[in-house]
């Protein structure tokens, strides 16, 4: 842990509403930079919730109302001088399912790059091969980097959907449920890449699977209907939790 | 495949060698201490304990973060339960090392009752049995483990030769018991220090074999 470093993302006084429904209700919490923060809570919590306002993907959700603010390196998210691309460049997401565009393994990675203009030519082919060895892919990969995403092994595509979200250099990296799919093996190599990862990013991560939020993150949030219930470090919350509802939840006699 | 998990039980083990380096050398001062008559070194073992109850506590939650965050199953869980035994037996050997340094001050009061032979023998005894059992611990050495169980008869054997030889002093010349007593506390207190040795050992052959020797079930 490096509790000098300043937060990264600050979320303050958040409420959300999908229409009448309130899905988040008040919530406060700082993210650390370069450490890995996990959600946690039952289904409907709220938790993918929270995570989709940190790169506002829920404004694609004509229902959705907010209040509060959400800061990212202390400026405001929601600032017009802050475009949305320019946020999703910084924040980037990675999703359930892995979800690699119909090309190849090669355009995947280098399509943010075209999209952003951040890089061309040779520098490109740079970019791919960097961000595959970050991923642990690119031995497995480099002899056919031209062939379809969609060939590889689920493991392999969710690793290809972590290269693809690196490769422009965000910031922040949101992880909705990244491992669902995935075998416990296919889990583990996950779950071990993201520990490499924090060196450079700043992660959060939802997830349904309370152990793996034990094993992966340095910081934990547990969150019940829309209220974050406790938020601390990971190593306390699953030693000795504050609330009665946390201990609950981690010790299975939720409900 | 080397494993975050692996990392950090690498990181508890070593701290794990660490304090039973910090104990071992509390054995050892306490014993100088005692033989060359020099209290300020007595007293040092006894301040110096609050680091090894310090490492006690640390290293037991550090153990019970690693059980709760990774579960972990088999070897890894039964490495991470040992652990916690182990310290504890470290622990108590600090203790014992002060109460030898306790009674070595009072003992320093006095003028010496007679030269000391079989009580240092001892201490390098269960010295030894607690170094080589943290060695069988970091080598997993089952048979290393062993061997130094039936080393504790020797510690046993030495103790009660200590008493008897005291017992002599203390009838003829009642004038010697508080001395007597106290170095008869002393050999008590290393005695039980090689029981924390053998303990270890005990608990080092259960991680490497999966199976225990305590109290005779070997051959089960």
């Amino acid at each position: 842990m490096k509790p000098t470093e300043a937060p990264k993302l600050i979320v303050q006084d958040l409420d959300l509403y999908y229409g009448d429904f309130q899905a988040l209700k008040r919530i406060q919490m700082s993210i650390v930079s370069r450490q890995i923060t996990a959600l946690i809570g039952p289904s409907g919590c709220g938790k993918s919730t929270l995570l989709r306002c940190f790169n506002r993907m829920n404004d694609l959700i004509e229902s959705v109302q907010m209040r509060g603010r959400i800061l990212l390196d202390g400026q405001d998210i929601a600032d017009p001088s802050l475009p949305l691309v320019t946020l999703r460049k910084r924040v980037g997401m990675v999703f359930q399912r892995p979800n690699p565009f119909p090309l190849s393994a090669f355009e995947n990675i280098a399509f943010g790059l075209h999209l952003h203009a951040l890089a061309a030519g040779r520098r490109i082919h740079a970019i791919v091969e960097q961000s595959l060895q970050a991923v642990g892919l690119w031995d497995r990969l480099k002899d056919r980097l031209h062939q379809p995403a969609l060939r590889l092994s689920l493991e392999e595509q969710q690793r290809l959907c972590i290269a693809r979200a690196m490769a422009i250099k965000p910031e922040v990296i949101l992880l909705d449920e990244p491992c669902s799919t995935l075998d416990p093996i296919a889990t583990g190599k996950i779950e071990e890449l993201l520990y490499a990862l924090k060196e450079h990013y700043t992660i959060v991560i939802v997830t349904h699977n309370m152990q793996q939020a034990a094993r992966v993150s340095d910081t934990a949030g547990f969150l019940l209907l829309g209220e974050l219930v406790e938020f601390g470090p990971t190593n306390r919350l699953f030693t000795n939790p504050r609330d009665p509802k946390t201990e609950a939840y981690i010790t299975g006699r939720f409900g | 495949m080397e494993r975050r998990f692996d990392e950090e039980l690498k990181h508890l083990k070593e701290r794990l060698v660490g304090m039973a380096g910090m104990a071992e050398q509390s054995i050892g001062r306490a014993i100088k201490a005692l033989v060359d008559r020099q209290a300020a070194l007595a007293q040092a073992v006894i301040q110096d304990d609050v680091a090894i109850n310090q490492l006690e506590v640390e290293i037991e939650d550090t153990c019970l973060g690693l059980l709760a965050r990774y579960q972990p199953e088999a070897k890894d869980l039964r490495f991470i339960a040992m652990i916690f035994k182990i310290v504890n037996d470290l622990e108590r050997v600090g203790d014992q090392a002060v109460n030898v340094s306790e009674r070595t001050l009072d003992l320093l009061k006095e003028p010496l009752l007679k030269p000391l032979i079989d009580i240092p023998k001892m201490a390098v005894l269960a010295q030894q049995m607690l170094k080589d059992a943290l060695d069988a611990f970091v080598n997993q050495d089952a048979e290393l483990a062993r061997a130094i169980c039936r080393r504790d008869d020797e510690v046993d054997h030495l103790n009660d030769q200590v008493y008897h030889e005291l017992l002599v002093y203390m009838t003829q010349d009642p004038k010697t018991i508080t001395r007597a007593v106290d170095l008869i506390l002393i050999g008590r207190h290393l005695e039980r220090i090689a029981d924390h040795a053998t303990n270890i050992a005990e608990d080092v052959y259960y991680l490497v074999r999966g199976h225990t020797i305590k109290h005779r079930l070997a051959g089960e």
